[in-house]
């Protein structure tokens, strides 16, 4: 049987040498995203903004501007409806009613009795109530759990590797994660609680491919002691190409797998990650590899460290 | 290579045999698995997060300013009593409890020492570090103030967490046949989560009554006037009408209250109006007998939270036992105070702070939609393997399939449960399970490149790679630990598929494929090797 090589035996290509404008189009895209998120903004979902969703499916499809002015008519704030997953499907989004609990309790009544009574057959899906306290503590551990996990990574790599890979994988990490919320920003997905596990996801996996080749070049930098570091890092990249193109193909066919036949619910959720397998595989390359090259990795960083770690024999 | 003893053959064998086991229950659907089904193997299923088995879940807040004024109420009483009618009586002027604290005269400047001394033993210390729940002192030598302190106070409220936890719990389910989850977290916060409730407002209604039930007598020699104006005459309070219509005066000295009852029913009163009955414990019995055959012809005011129910007059003394409450309720209502009043007050008033619901409808739909999703990707997953690596792609693929199953089986093990995001964790689990494998296939394709010997080959592949896939495991890891603690819920879920398929993917990869590999070489011989 012959097998599929989607990546040809001994190929040399030299990545390294479209590093600088690749350098150039990351900080572009990457200055891009954090400045759409900026202007554009994201959109929030109540899990971090406090108020009160309601998830709807109607027996048929129905007139949005009828049901915005029905919805109004409750009198219950600025509602914002939207389309989620299909023409039968609608969320509702209404403002955290003054009067705490109990008014929450009552707006959320009656919007499930008017569109019991308007909408024969229409269905409430899900309701969700967050007050703002519990919004902003929700946002704030997401934003420290993803700082965290990627600092944490970054100070692991630094440990198993030498710092220049540690400043590598965080550039990386920054790089993948900005792309991300520049995608929510463009998008205007819903941000909600989920997509903090999106990002925890995309944080672990983009760093997968990076970690890969790192231990290759740690491996080659042992191996040929007399070799420049962009030729180095050149073979290093195309010895792991293969394996960096099976998986991430792996990876991106599964999902988008679950992006076709899944739940409509994690639709934002696995484009997320998806979009992040690619970035990942991208930065992997020209970015964490590059990186070390600009922070003065020499072909004999390793080797000191070896001299320091194992005992000469002077020593002995 | 070849070097696999018969040891570890059975251990690797017998790990993943378990792991199946596990999982089966859960991949046959409702009651096929029957009767063929020997009872000692195992039959625990996934559990389903409330987002794919629908239900409620609502995230209550201790309000901890109610717990303060009514911890202070307490110790006013206790105060009171020990002061007053102990023997020997110190005489004391009226107890002020603003700021926080309480504040007193002692009448007999001889006795504030006695006085300080004989509350000093009412104080319970807190913790190892000698300080005590309650602060006494004197001010201007005859003012004695009590001030809670800071420890005591936290006691006092994680003390009344734990109650209300089991308060909650036991006016949700009162059978105890549900499953429901009532768990504290943090400090001042209970998680409730009632699967396959589709409308939470009679939950929050049996959880949103502090039901507080005293019974006083109404003070008859209030000026109505004043009453109106909210001034209660000495030793006595103004107590709002439940049903909004004005207010009362009372007597403050609370005469019977809820504590002494021991059961409450919802039943109908002569007139087919829905009350609520009650029935006393012995002391209760006697205390409500005695108090009802002193105040004959007098109105005696039923109230809860702080609310007055109604204020019936007393025809007869009631010596039973037994009392009915009536308040104009519904049915409705009557079983929901019934249920709150029998499973005892909350120490603290409750508010909901988060709530969510889901329709079993969506669930449903989640769980089959996911489902096809999953087996979907697997398959495409496996086609990709096959045509990529031939043989050894099978192993990967055998590797993969006793992935999965052993991640669900561990997750029915541990009993985690299964949420919306843990299906696209699952499905990226998938995906990325073959990482291991493929980090090993393309080793050994290079080494043959490089000219290595089949088993030489093999050899070197699995362990020249065995770095790289530790390394990049212990990445998600790291993701996935920060995940579990600062998520909730639904992202919990996430993360807990995430490290179970890094642990089981490892695993599988690292001993399971190599197993098979081994065993294959050892019997075939190869004499070339088609990767």
């Amino acid at each position: 049987m012959k097998l599929l090589k989607l990546v040809p035996d001994n190929t040399n290509i030299d990545f390294m040498r479209w590093r600088n404008l690749a350098l150039v189009l990351s900080i572009i895209a990457t200055v891009a995203s954090l400045v759409l998120v900026g202007v554009k903004g994201l959109n929030l979902g109540v899990d971090f903004v406090g108020g009160q969703m309601i998830r709807t499916t109607f027996a048929q499809p129905i007139d949005v501007d009828q049901l915005r002015s029905r919805v109004g008519g409750l009198g219950l704030g600025d509602a914002s409806i939207q389309e989620t997953g299909g023409p039968t499907t609608y969320q509702l989004r209404l403002p955290k009613p003054e009067g705490g609990e109990a008014a929450a309790n009552r707006a959320a009544s009656r919007v499930r009795a008017m569109l019991e009574q308007q909408y024969p057959g229409a269905r409430v899906d899900a309701v969700e109530t967050v007050s703002g306290k519990v919004s902003e503590e929700l946002a704030l551990d997401g934003a420290l759990a993803i700082t965290l996990a990627m600092l944490g990574i970054a100070i692991y790599i630094w440990f198993r590797f030498e710092w220049q890979f540690g400043v590598g994988a965080l550039v990386t990490l920054f790089h993948d994660v900005s792309m991300i919320f520049g995608f929510f920003a463009v998008t205007q997905f819903q941000v909600d609680l989920n997509i903090v596990a999106a990002f925890l996801a995309i944080v672990g996996y983009s760093l997968n491919d990076t970690v890969v080749i790192y231990d290759r070049i740690r491996e080659n930098l042992r191996k040929y002691r007399k070799m420049g570091i962009i030729p180095l890092l050149n073979l290093s990249l195309n010895e792991t190409l293969s394996r960096t193109i099976v998986t991430s193909l792996s990876i991106m066919l599964a999902l988008a797998m679950l992006l076709i036949f899944g739940p409509d619910v994690i639709f934002g959720l696995t484009l997320a990650i998806l979009l992040g397998t690619f970035i990942g595989t991208y930065s992997s390359i020209y970015i964490s590899a590059p990186m070390l090259t600009w922070l003065g990795l020499k072909p004999d960083s390793f080797l000191q460290l070896d001299e320091k770690n194992i005992p000469g024999p002077q020593e002995a | 290579m070849l070097d696999f003893p018969r040891w570890k053959i059975w251990a690797v064998s017998l790990t993943v045999a378990i792991g199946i086991l596990f999982a089966i229950p859960s991949l046959v659907a409702g009651t096929a698995l029957g009767e063929r089904w020997p009872s000692w193997l195992p039959s625990a299923r996934i559990s389903l997060g409330l987002d794919l088995s629908g239900g409620s879940q609502l995230l209550l807040e201790a309000d901890t300013a109610d717990a303060a004024k009514q911890r202070l109420a307490a110790m006013e009483d206790t105060v009171a009593t020990e002061l007053r009618r102990g023997t020997p009586r110190i005489e004391i002027g009226d107890i002020s409890t603003s700021g926080g604290r309480l504040a007193f005269m002692v009448r007999d400047p001889t006795k504030v020492d006695a006085a300080v001394e004989r509350l000093r033993t009412l104080t319970q210390p807190v913790g190892l570090t000698g300080s005590r729940d309650w602060d006494v002192s004197v001010v201007d030598s005859t003012r004695i103030v009590l001030t809670p302190t800071r420890s005591g106070s936290a006691k006092a409220l994680k003390d009344a967490m734990t109650v209300a936890r089991d308060v909650v719990r036991r006016r949700i389910d009162p059978q105890g046949t549900k499953e429901v989850t009532v768990i504290n977290q943090g400090d001042r916060r209970i998680l409730v989560q009632v699967p396959g409730v589709e409308d939470p407002e009679a939950l929050k209604a049996l959880i949103g009554q502090t039901a507080r039930l005293e019974f006083k007598l109404v003070d008859l020699t209030a000026d109505p006037e004043q009453v109106a104006a909210g001034r209660a005459p000495p030793g006595s309070q103004i107590l709002p009408l439940a049903d909004g219509t004005g207010a009362m005066a009372v007597k403050r000295r609370v005469m019977v209250s809820g504590d002494q009852l021991t059961d409450a029913k919802q039943s109908f009163d002569q007139d087919g109006q829905p009350v609520v009955s009650i029935t006393f414990n012995s002391a209760g019995a006697r205390r409500f007998g005695r108090v009802t055959q002193e105040n004959v012809n007098k109105p005696f005011a039923i109230i809860l939270d702080e609310k007055i129910l109604s204020a019936p007059n007393i025809n007869e003394p009631i010596l039973g036992g037994q009392a009915q409450i009536s308040g104009g309720f519904t049915i409705e209502t009557a079983n929901q105070l019934a249920i709150s009043l029998a499973s005892g007050k909350l120490p603290v008033k409750l508010n909901v702070i988060e709530e969510r619901t889901v329709g079993p409808e969506l669930g449903k739909d989640s769980i089959q939609k996911g489902t096809i999703a999953s087996i979907v990707a697997t398959f495409a997953v496996i086609l990709f393997m096959l045509v990529t690596y031939g043989r050894f792609g099978v192993y990967a693929t055998v590797g993969l399939i006793v992935n999965a199953l052993m991640i669900l089986g561990i997750m029915a093990i541990f009993g985690s449960a299964l949420t919306l995001p843990g299906i696209a964790g699952f499905v990226l689990t998938i995906g990325a399970a073959v990482d291991a494998n493929v980090l090993i296939n393309e080793r050994i394709r290079e080494e043959q490149r490089r000219g290595r010997k089949i088993l030489d080959a093999i050899e070197t592949g699995y362990r020249e790679a065995s770095t790289a896939i530790f390394d990049a495991n212990i990445t998600n890891v790291i993701a996935a630990a920060l995940m579990w603690y600062f998520g909730s819920g639904p992202i919990r879920g996430f993360a807990v598929v995430l490290m179970i398929g890094i642990l089981t993917s490892v695993f599988t990869a690292v001993n399971f494929t190599r197993m098979l590999v081994a065993l294959w070489i050892r019997r075939k011989r190869p004499k070339v090797l088609h990767i």
